[in-house]
């Protein structure tokens, strides 16, 4: 289903069009922010503690509802209905009682299929998320990036191609935290995800995505958060990607419109 | 400080309770207690022995009413937590009376119990019921709410319905406190139908210790003592066991780590 007059466009993947959020109904903690994200690629939203990241996602999720402005998922309207786009979190949020196979067929398996299916389809992934050897073992016997590694795929099964994930690996220590982050690059690419990656860490926006929304307001001071401004990240192939000169350039331009 | 060794964790308390027992044994035979008052821990042994085989009938019927009452307590205290937890009026309605509740003093209702549904097997499991009812009921309503709401947030991104959450999520979050709570239900049943038998009764340990104390055989009552003991012991014994069946999981935690 496809809005008319946009025939000639590309149809976004994601977009959010004039979002006015709340989180009680009454104090507006984000005004008229416009977010679009293309097939294929991997955008940021980034933007201090408390500016209203979280309220964001939850309405991009369908958890919740806008005060106005819709939820367009490749131009069809989503907005307040979950279960459309994938989820990921800081915090994997993996079942304790399940094992790691069980774990991420859970998608699969609240949408109906049969265990032993879901079990089929998920295994031949362990390898390309570098989870090999995990299938059965408990999530506590996992190390913090392997069980984000987890909850990645557990993500992916849910099968929508749009995922949102919030501050998805910054929980993780420094080196791991590169690794793994580049390794979603990768593995994003590969896919063809399309996603929007919410977060407070300039780093974890510019080390992973191609576009960045920079987030500006103080919504506990009364100043609803608003998108101050759009940073292109030139993606260059490198070693070391986080030492170049185009990573730093967008560094400093985020960091510029953070203010 | 490191752990001690299975061998002392075992061999010291068994010390020490050799010891009380050389000293109580000791006590009487020097004439520091008059043996009328007090047996000495060989006596019992000897009674233990002796009426073994009445015992042995007599617990049959007090483990039959622990365990349909403890049964049945669960049950009930099950169907509440889980409308505590659905319903919130319900919730409200029913933690303060419960709480309340729990002040009554089992003694002063047994004899009501008695009264009203005779001297048969029916008021002691009802008095089982009321004893074991409040701590499942209170172990499962907090474990219900230890779940981490991200979590559900998560699986109603994934589409996944209410029972879904309460059976992936809610009710293994559960489980723990809900051994914990079993664990105190289950030497709460042994001793509640004990009470309610020595206040009246033809038949179960209560009955026997009652009959025994009029006629003085003090030894006896302390051996009816140690078989409470050992039931409610080997009653925990078995909570434990269901544990581990039930929660696999428990047993791999600690299994990573990241040092």
């Amino acid at each position: 289903m496809t809005g008319a007059g946009e025939k000639n466009v590309q149809v976004p993947a994601l977009s959010a069009e004039g979002l006015t959020l709340s989180w009680d109904g009454e104090h507006v903690v984000v005004r008229d922010v416009d977010v679009t994200v293309a097939p294929g690629e991997v955008c940021c939203l980034v933007g201090r503690s408390g500016c209203g990241k979280t309220t964001i996602l939850h309405a991009l999720a369908g958890l919740t509802t806008p005060l106005s402005g819709r939820v367009l998922l490749h131009g069809e309207d989503v907005t307040g209905r979950p279960g459309r786009v994938s989820y990921m979190l800081q915090k994997d949020l993996l079942l304790p009682s399940r094992r790691i196979l069980d774990n991420v067929c859970l998608p699969l398996v609240l949408a109906g299929m049969k265990k032993a299916d879901a079990r089929a389809k998920a295994a031949p992934l362990f390898e390309r998320f570098g989870l090999a050897g995990c299938e059965q073992k408990w999530p506590s016997e996992l190390s913090g990036g392997m069980r984000q590694r987890a909850a990645f795929l557990r993500t992916y099964l849910m099968g929508a191609d749009v995922t949102l994930l919030d501050e998805p690996f910054s929980a993780l220590d420094a080196i791991t935290r590169t690794e793994v982050r580049r390794w979603f690059v990768d593995v994003a690419s590969e896919l063809g995800l399309s996603a929007l990656v919410i977060t407070h860490d300039v780093d974890e926006a510019v080390s992973m995505a191609s576009r960045i929304y920079v987030l500006a307001g103080a919504p506990a001071a009364g100043v609803p958060s608003h998108v101050a401004g759009i940073v292109r990240v030139e993606r260059v192939a490198s070693e070391n990607f986080e030492l170049t000169d185009q990573y730093l350039a967008a560094k400093r331009e985020v960091m510029a419109l953070l203010g | 400080m490191s752990a001690p060794s299975k061998a002392r964790r075992i061999g010291v308390p068994l010390a020490a309770l050799a010891a009380l027992l050389v000293v109580w044994e000791l006590v009487v035979d020097v004439g520091v207690v008059p043996n009328f008052l007090l047996p000495t821990p060989v006596q019992v042994v000897a009674a233990l022995v002796e009426d073994a085989p009445l015992i042995a009938g007599h617990c049959v019927v007090t483990l039959g009413e622990a365990a349909a009452g403890l049964a049945l307590g669960v049950a009930l205290g099950f169907v509440f937590a889980v409308l505590m937890d659905r319903f919130e009026t319900f919730y409200l309605a029913f933690e303060p009376l419960m709480t309340v509740s729990q002040t009554i003093p089992t003694v002063a209702i047994a004899p009501l119990l008695v009264l009203w549904l005779g001297y048969g097997a029916l008021p002691k499991i009802v008095l089982v019921i009321l004893s074991t009812f409040f701590p499942i009921t209170v172990s499962l309503v907090s474990g219900f709410r230890s779940v981490d709401p991200d979590a559900i947030d998560l699986m109603r991104t994934m589409n996944a319905s209410r029972w879904q959450i309460f059976w992936y999520a809610k009710l293994p979050a559960a489980a723990e406190q809900f051994f914990s709570g079993l664990r105190i239900s289950a030497t709460y049943a042994i001793v509640g139908a004990v009470i309610a038998e020595w206040l009246g009764g033809n038949a179960g340990l209560g009955v026997y210790m009652t009959r025994v104390r009029k006629s003085f055989s003090y030894d006896r009552l302390f051996a009816s003592i140690i078989v409470i003991t050992a039931l409610s012991l080997g009653l925990m014994k078995l909570v434990e066991l269901a544990q581990r069946l039930c929660m696999p999981w428990k047993r791999a935690e600690g299994n990573y780590h990241d040092r």
